[in-house]
């Protein structure tokens, strides 16, 4: 029954928003309501399957190979967890900063609708239905991208749209392939088939298009360029929700087929996922210093820590998988929060473009702050979550003797703290440029009075500080998160419990 | 029969590619709807191809005589199709409206924001 | 999309409808008289294939595109504003109630003791009703709802 909550949940709140599509009011409330009940039943969750180990329910009352099987291991609780506390997040800011155009168009019930598809994504085990999750997301995200229908945004969509039905149909075709070589798509009952097939050509042929398929939706790196030329298009709080779980959805299959399904003695999946790890590390992060747009710079930020969090599955060891996952908790949350300050930033100055703001440090110095806590948690300096996440891949690195890619891992957090310091000092540090040129047009850009007065609303900065809040904690409690991240890494890497708990069914 | 559907499969593949490589929109959305019947098509051929025998077990039998069609490839394709008219029918919207805002369905000049 | 209601009647609405003007663009007589013929049809003949789908092939999806289509070809003859109010209801109000009834019915799993989605049955007389038919009207509504937003909104520009 917990299972079912963070798919019934979202459902029921998107449907509840449609009925009530006039009353902007309601709607609100429920987006928030909504929220805030994901966020209590999906910990409920998490705790009961670290106290309890892997559930399952068989929906539909179907024996485990033929029904589709929702399950939770740690990894999913974590995942679900996390897709909780950002959608919360979002959810908050969303209130303050969400013109009600948008809001009259039925953002709320978007909103929940893809976070149903996110969380169901993170619980379902059968491939196929993770194929219908990743369906169910996109279209949410395709329509919340494109509503307001502003020129950049249409040109953003028509590129994510594009590349992601290219991965949806590349993983449909594996899916396919699968099912004519096993016989079944039920993730446990695949990873027992396959396994005397397990260096067949077919089966490396399906490995291949499911990393090709994921890694587009994880934006990995030759696939990536859809998510620089989209991210930034639409309000800063759909970017945020993108920004925070959609990639992650694709790095979670990644991490999920590849320690379940896909696991040969050669293990050149692994040294395919390190290489293709060094080099998205190093684009990405190559991309956002040469970015003089806030929102651009975390887009090409997002693609170089995606690089991080499959260096763990390319590492293939327990202590390299937990570092994934502690970087994935530590990254949803910080770059979310990075998202949502420049929305604040935005909402005070009336631009994203670096070369327009300046000297908010003077003026918002409570902003500032709000800034740098997530900006060096991303850049990896102690205290912050960053640093502890960063310090295991690398210990993992230096463990499994790869030292060429803790060497790259080292220099890229470096540069991101390059590129996070450009935006330190173009926008709270230096002076505010006041040339009469770029006066009009930033005037031009700032939404009228009564909106901006709207804009101030603390929620906002409440929703963010939260997350700055959750950052700082993940960093001081560094053990207990990370007691967390390794139980789930030792549950990917013995793959056994996983599998008896879909395939055995106890009471219902 | 497998031999036929599995040249039709590849070459819905390959028309679909070769669209999705124009720089027309419209071919763009036409190939993607080629690539997943392509896809769709796969699935079906790859659940073996039985002719007339309906997996429905008979009246007063406990089960289905033995060769008979697999009922999952085409539960599965119909999610599929289902799927794939929704989003097609979006992205269509959704060119429409890039369309009327951009006046030109040449994506190169769809590029501002790449930069 | 504005939206007004007619008058409610208690006589059947096609029959006593005025018949709604022809819009001059895309006026066919043809297809204006066919459609008044073919619409109670088809909207008939989707519900057949709602039911029959129980036990044999048909079912929601297939039944509610031949709905929408019925109502998309009124929308071809006789303009979207007056397949508008042919609905009553706004697609939106038919997707909400469509996904209500769907999830309604993979509730009644979880309340009685089972998992999500579970099928339950009861008899009356000599009909068997269960969840699985009250989850396909929910499929029907949804589809029907969102193909006509999608076909109104295109429609309407």
């Amino acid at each position: 029954m917990r299972l079912l909550f963070p798919i019934a949940i979202p459902l029921t709140t998107a449907v509840l928003g449609l009925f009530a599509w006039r009353w902007r009011a309601v709607q609100r409330g429920l987006g928030v309501a909504g929220a805030a009940a994901l966020l209590i039943t999906s910990f409920e969750l998490l705790k009961s399957v670290w106290q309890q180990g892997p559930q399952a329910t068989w929906v539909g009352n179907w024996p485990p190979p033929f029904g589709i099987t929702l399950i939770a291991d740690l990894l999913s609780a974590i995942m679900v967890a996390l897709a909780a506390v950002i959608g919360f997040a979002v959810a908050l800011y969303s209130l303050a900063h969400v013109d009600p155009a948008r809001e009259a168009f039925g953002y709320y019930p978007l909103l929940h609708i893809l976070l149903m598809g996110v969380c169901g994504a993170f619980l379902t085990g059968d491939l196929f239905n993770l194929y219908v999750w990743f369906e169910v997301m996109l279209m949410a995200s395709f329509v919340l991208l494109a509503l307001g229908g502003e020129r950049a945004q249409l040109e953003g969509a028509i590129k994510y749209v594009t590349l992601n039905l290219m991965a949806s149909t590349l993983f449909l075709t594996a899916v396919g392939l699968l099912y004519g070589t096993v016989g079944t798509l039920n993730m446990a009952d695949v990873a027992l088939k396959i396994r005397p097939l397990a260096s067949s050509g077919i089966t490396t042929s399906i490995a291949f298009l499911l990393l090709t398929a994921f890694g587009i939706k994880a934006a990995i790196f030759p696939l990536f360029f859809w998510l620089p030329a989209s991210y930034h298009t639409p309000p800063v709080a759909v970017s945020a929700v993108f920004a925070g779980l959609l990639t992650k959805v694709g790095v979670y299959a990644l991490l999920r087929v590849f320690t379940l399904i896909f696991i040969e003695q050669e293990r050149t999946i692994p040294t395919v996922v390190l290489a293709l790890s060094a080099l998205t590390m190093l684009t990405g992060v190559l991309g956002a210093v040469v970015q003089s747009e806030f929102r651009r710079i975390l887009s090409f930020n997002i693609v170089s820590h995606i690089g991080y969090m499959i260096l763990g599955l390319g590492l293939f060891t327990t202590a390299g998988l937990a570092g994934s996952i502690f970087y994935i908790i530590h990254h949803i949350i910080v770059i979310t929060n990075l998202f949502l300050v420049s929305g604040l930033v935005h909402a005070v100055q009336g631009s994203f473009d670096l070369g327009r703001l300046g000297g908010l440090y003077r003026t918002h110095p409570g902003l500032a702050v709000l800034f740098l806590i997530p900006a060096l948690s991303l850049s990896g300096v102690p205290p912050l979550s960053g640093f502890f996440a960063k310090l295991l891949l690398v210990r993992a690195g230096l463990h499994a003797e790869q030292w060429s890619i803790v060497a790259i891992a080292l220099g890229v957090s470096l540069l991101t703290l390059l590129s996070m310091m450009k935006i330190w000092a173009e926008v709270f540090w230096k002076p505010k440029e006041s040339d009469p040129l770029t006066e009009g047009s930033v005037a031009s850009r700032v939404p009228p009075m009564a909106e901006r007065a709207a804009m101030r609303s603390r929620l906002g900065l409440w929703s963010s500080a939260g997350l700055a809040v959750l950052t700082a904690m993940i960093g001081l409690g560094a053990d207990f998160v990370l007691a967390f991240a390794e139980a789930a890494a030792e549950q990917l890497r013995h793959p056994d419990l996983y599998i008896s708990t879909m395939l055995q069914r106890g009471h219902p | 029969m497998e031999l036929l559907l599995a040249i039709v499969i590849g070459s819905l593949y390959a028309t679909g590619l070769y669209m999705l490589l124009r720089r027309s929109v419209v071919k763009l959305i036409i190939g993607l709807g080629l690539l997943s019947n392509g896809s769709n098509l796969l699935i079906f051929t790859i659940g073996r191809l039985v002719r007339g025998r309906p997996p429905i077990v008979p009246e007063g039998e406990s089960s289905v005589p033995s060769p008979f069609a697999d009922p999952l490839p085409q539960a599965l394709i119909l999610t599929a199709i289902v799927i794939s008219f929704g989003v097609l029918a979006f992205a269509l919207v959704l060119i429409h409206r890039a369309y009327q805002k951009v006046g030109t369905d040449d994506l190169d000049d769809l590029k501002t924001t790449d930069m | 999309m504005k939206r007004r209601r007619l008058e409610h009647s208690s006589e059947v609405h096609l029959r006593n409808a005025p018949l709604p003007a022809l819009e001059w663009e895309r006026a066919s007589v043809i297809l204006g008289v066919a459609v008044r013929a073919l619409l109670p049809l088809l909207l008939l003949f989707s519900i057949f294939l709602l039911l029959r789908g129980h036990h044999a092939p048909g079912g929601g999806f297939i039944g509610g595109l031949v709905a929408a289509a019925a109502v998309a070809l009124y929308a071809l003859a006789y303009g979207a504003t007056a397949a508008q109010q042919l609905l009553r209801l706004s697609p939106r109000g038919l997707v909400a109630a469509g996904l209500a009834t769907a999830l309604a019915s993979a509730l009644v799993g979880p309340l009685t003791g089972a998992p999500f989605l579970t099928g339950r049955w009861m008899k009356v007389g000599r009909l068997e009703l269960g969840t699985p038919l009250l989850f396909d009207v929910g499929v029907f509504l949804v589809v029907i709802g969102v193909t006509l937003w999608i076909v109104l909104t295109l429609a309407e520009e």
